[in-house]
């Protein structure tokens, strides 16, 4: 970690329009979590808004490089977001609690949003209305994932079109592991798809 | 196993694999949450799925925080949702401390690229089980074809009809639910 913290210290070259605080970053990122529907696509621009332009805590490209490495890596893109964001303008515990403020929002809603949903599901109204919703967010997935393979045909590129056949035939087919496709389609990945042209 | 250290690590394990932001997550805790550990029935997981499109933060959060909630109350979403994010932390410093140090990472990218279009073919065999559910209630194939309820049909269709308008998922979702009233209560079906 003492390496990190040479190459990764607080940015000294951002202009700050407010100074730094850890009550302010967990206040100003809670918020957003709090009130953004939609996930990270919603949320990163939201955060990129705040700690750039209005606190300047973070300069423009950079907040940038750091949304696109919190892209690359596994795990929820808002939380590694808040994450990356968070080391790079408070340290480690900037980063937890960038996190936590991340974290907290869903986490109340969503534990008190299952208490009620165990108490009205099994109504006969409740169920129509569910199954109603059920039928527009089977369309929501569809729709996303007719969207993302017409891309990926309009690449005319072989090996990503038969990497996606083979994991769907092997996910539907076979009901092979998830875990274990994924590890396969990284090392294919890994050793066959290094080249701009597939980014 | 001690039930929150299950969840805990059910969820490490989601975070781990689940790679290219809130619908890649869902096959992957589709399998951790129903196929390994029954912990859900595929029809609270479609409502859960739902629920999380509507409701406020990540929608993987979201997911983790109510199966976690579902299995073992307030302690069970608190270790879900931990679980999900804790090798994030590690994995997203990392990769950090490397951009800094050599300015970019090839063999991630060649990883990635991999990954992109498995993503979407594993979105897709979880829609193969939402289409199963919504118009047939099964889980799993083969499926009785005259079977087919003619109400989620239709919700279906006008829904993507819909979405070919670009409306907005609030709007979409809540409307559903209001045709699936409307529509069980005047056909005299049941869903």
């Amino acid at each position: 970690m003492d390496e990190t913290k040479v190459t990764m210290e607080k940015p000294e070259t951002a202009d700050f329009k407010e100074p730094f605080s850890y009550r302010k970053l967990f206040i100003s990122t809670f918020l957003i979590s709090a009130f953004t529907v939609g996930g990270g696509f919603v949320l990163i621009p939201l955060m990129k808004a705040k700690f750039v332009d209005e606190y300047g805590w973070l300069k423009e490209n950079e907040a940038l490089d750091l949304v696109s490495i919190a892209q690359s890596a596994p795990g929820v893109m808002a939380c590694n977001s808040s994450i990356i964001m968070g080391y790079r303008m408070g340290g480690f515990l900037g980063s937890v609690t960038a996190l936590l403020a991340t974290v907290l929002p869903p986490l109340i809603t969503l534990t008190i949003i299952s208490y009620f949903y165990d108490a009205v599901a099994s109504n006969p109204y409740v169920r129509m209305f569910l199954k109603g919703m059920q039928c527009g967010v089977t369309a929501i997935l569809i729709k996303v994932v007719f969207d993302l393979v017409v891309k990926q045909v309009k690449k005319k590129l072989a090996l990503p079109l038969i990497v996606m056949a083979g994991t769907f035939i092997a996910a539907v087919v076979f009901k092979i592991n998830i875990m274990q496709i994924i590890a396969v389609d990284a090392i294919v990945g890994l050793f066959l798809m290094r080249d701009p042209q597939y980014d | 196993m001690d039930i929150l250290l299950q969840l805990f690590i059910s969820f490490a394990t989601v975070g781990l694999f689940c790679v290219g932001g809130g619908y890649a997550s869902m096959p992957l805790i589709q399998a951790e949450v129903i196929d390994i550990h029954g912990w859900l029935t595929m029809n609270e997981f479609v409502d859960i799925f739902t629920l999380s499109q509507m409701t406020p933060g990540p929608i993987g959060i979201n997911a983790a925080t109510f199966v976690g909630s579902k299995v073992a109350g307030i302690p069970g979403s608190i270790a879900a949702t931990l679980g999900f994010v804790f090798p994030s932390v590690f994995i997203v410093l990392f990769l950090g401390y490397l951009y800094y140090k050599y300015g970019n990472v090839a063999a991630i990218r060649g990883i990635l690229n991999g990954l992109r279009p498995a993503v979407v073919a594993l979105i897709g065999s979880a829609g193969v089980n939402f289409i199963l559910l919504a118009f047939w209630n099964k889980e799993k194939l083969p499926v009785d074809v005259t079977k087919t309820d003619p109400v989620a049909v239709l919700i279906f269709v006008l829904a993507w009809l819909a979405l070919k308008k670009k409306t907005g998922t609030i709007t979409l979702l809540f409307s559903s639910g209001v045709a699936g009233l409307v529509f069980y209560l005047v056909s005299g079906m049941h869903p």
